[in-house]
């Protein structure tokens, strides 16, 4: 499968204020390949450099040096930006501030006005995005009267109308209740398994990190694991070391493991566990 | 002793218009005196709304707010001392921090009090100790802190002015799995010393079985239940109904006792979890060398 992103020793420090010192490093040379069709999250405690990373992807940030290629485009090629756009979507943590227009069906419209997609064609790609994400049934009322959730999933289908190969997705649902959550979470799981759509889910929940293929997880500006989540939370000691935490059920199968039961260490889910407890206590 | 009473307590928003809305509906609860109290619900279930009565944010349309068994509009000139007694930190607190200094921005709340100089240092000194906020941060801007940091000076500036009941909306939200522990440690920290009533609105039940004696679930503008915390998890299914969240440990817990290992207790923590299975595991006797 082709890489959809491609980072190259990426380092990135923001502008310093005071020219005689050096900014502290953000990143600290990231290396790291994303193919196209893989779902992706990435872990990291506030200020491990997750966010900054994400902002590489949509060259909303550029590298202070190295080099992040997205579907073949540098990022830090200006004249190619917004084809490097179109091709991957970002979504940010608060509903509120991704929303500009007052019915459903332009805020998902919007981009797609800006890029001049003759009318027809729009209507169609705006129902078509609607539709998959839950809202078409929403398209002409005002976004104020939305849930978190539901102004999550327009923004989603903001992007999807642009018919992106890749969506970013900022901590999505920091701001969701457990209704919400589940809603954005189901949504994106469907781009991803029916439109192939690559996507990079920057998260604080564990639970939602054991539902994709892979993790990256950060500390200080460097990538310190890199697997599937199986692998990653069966490093109990070493994500909380780093302020992290694994799902309820790898830590309990942990806590067993550390009195000497023989239980697998590569739980993730409430079904592999609740069989080896049983198995323990046949 | 009840320190926060409602009695039917009601509240429509837009009442007359096509917008209305019953957001509280005929809630009667009682809290007592240094209760720590779980508050959930999803969003719109008037969770918020039930919340801004508690400190005469929002006047019921009908029934009463009772504070120390005294209605709390029966002056409405006292208002402003229901406020200074039930303090209520907002979601996302951070922004609305603004003062040059982080003493300064913590004494804010004391000083409006008319609190002399003394008093006002004593409680800024001793929130700033409870929420983990050194000294030599103190004379510092809170603009130059973490996010995390920031989000514990709001919390002290209303924590300085020792509400008898506080109530945090969120005080978690959007932090790392580290950032929330710490500042629900630091809040307990603040219960221990001075004892006071504290509701925390949370959506994480792994947070919310950490620390609450009971827990209050809102649904529909209805109070759903009030009960203690064992007795609340105990009801898994009926909270999962309502659009909210159980520990994932109590759900493996509930699909064990349907596969016949039932352990006759209501599991909401991994510590709790750990216990009983490692008991009953020895009672088994089938430790394995490995």
């Amino acid at each position: 499968m082709e890489n959809i992103i491609e980072i190259e020793n990426l380092h990135f420090s923001y502008a310093s204020e005071d020219e005689k010192e050096a900014a502290p490093e953000v990143l600290k040379g990231i290396d790291l390949t994303i193919k196209s069709g893989e779902f992706v999250a990435v872990l990291g405690h506030n200020g491990s450099g997750k966010s900054t990373l994400a902002k590489h992807m949509n060259a909303i940030l550029l590298p202070t040096s190295g080099k992040v290629t997205v579907d073949g485009i540098d990022t830090a090629d200006e004249e190619r930006i917004f084809e490097l756009r179109q091709s991957a979507g970002m979504v940010f943590q608060n509903p509120d501030n991704q929303i500009v227009s007052s019915i459903v069906e332009e805020d998902v419209a919007f981009a797609l006005e800006n890029l001049g997609v003759p009318y027809e064609e729009m209507r169609r790609r705006v129902d078509e995005a609607l539709k998959d994400v839950g809202m078409y049934e929403y398209r002409m009322h005002s976004p104020s009267q939305l849930s978190g959730g539901q102004k999550q999933r327009v923004a989603i289908a903001g992007i999807i109308a642009m018919c992106p190969k890749c969506i970013i997705l900022d901590e999505p649902t920091a701001m969701l209740d457990p209704k919400g959550r589940k809603e954005v979470m189901a949504t994106i799981k469907r781009m991803n398994r029916e439109h192939g759509i690559t996507i990079v889910l920057i998260t604080h929940y564990m639970d939602e990190a054991a539902q994709c293929g892979r993790i990256v997880v950060m500390d200080k500006g460097r990538t310190v694991l890199d697997d599937v989540p199986e692998k990653v939370f069966s490093q109990v000691e070493k994500l909380k070391s780093i302020g992290l935490d694994v799902p309820q059920v790898t830590e309990l199968v942990w806590e067993l493991r550390k009195a000497g039961y023989d239980v697998p260490a590569e739980i993730i889910t409430e079904n592999d566990c609740v069989e080896a407890i049983l198995k323990l206590f046949e | 002793m009840a320190i926060l009473e409602t009695e039917e307590l009601t509240y429509t928003y837009s009442e007359g218009t096509p917008f209305e809305k019953t957001a509280v509906d005929h809630v009667s609860l009682s809290i007592e005196e240094g209760e720590m109290i779980g508050v959930m619900g999803h969003t719109g279930s008037g969770k918020s709304t039930l919340i801004q009565h508690f400190n005469g944010l929002l006047k019921p349309a009908s029934g009463r707010v009772l504070l120390d068994g005294r209605d709390i509009w029966a002056d409405k000139e006292k208002i402003r001392d229901v406020r200074f007694q039930v303090g209520l930190v907002f979601q996302y607190p951070e922004y609305q921090i603004f003062e040059e200094t982080v003493y300064k921005d913590i004494a804010f709340g004391p000083k409006n009090m008319g609190l002399d100089e003394a008093e006002i240092k004593r409680r800024v000194l001793e929130t700033a100790h409870d929420i983990g906020i050194s000294e030599e941060l103190l004379e510092r801007s809170p603009f130059e802190l973490s996010g995390g940091q920031k989000r514990r000076v709001a919390i002290a500036g209303v924590m300085a002015m020792e509400p008898k009941v506080l109530i945090l909306d969120e005080p978690t939200a959007g932090l790392d799995p580290a950032g929330r522990d710490k500042i629900l440690q630091h809040i307990k920290n603040y219960h221990r010393r001075t004892k006071n009533t504290i509701l925390i609105v949370s959506h994480s039940m792994e947070d919310i079985a950490s620390f609450a004696d009971r827990i209050l679930v809102m649904s529909k503008a209805k109070l759903f239940c009030f009960d203690e915390t064992v007795k609340v998890f105990s009801r898994a299914e009926e909270i999962e109904g309502i659009g909210l969240d159980v520990p994932q440990i109590t759900r493996v817990f509930g699909v064990l006792k349907r596969r016949g290992l039932d352990f006759g207790k209501e599991v909401y923590t991994v510590g709790y979890a750990k216990e009983l299975l490692l008991k009953a595991l020895k009672e088994k006797g089938g430790l394995l060398n490995c």
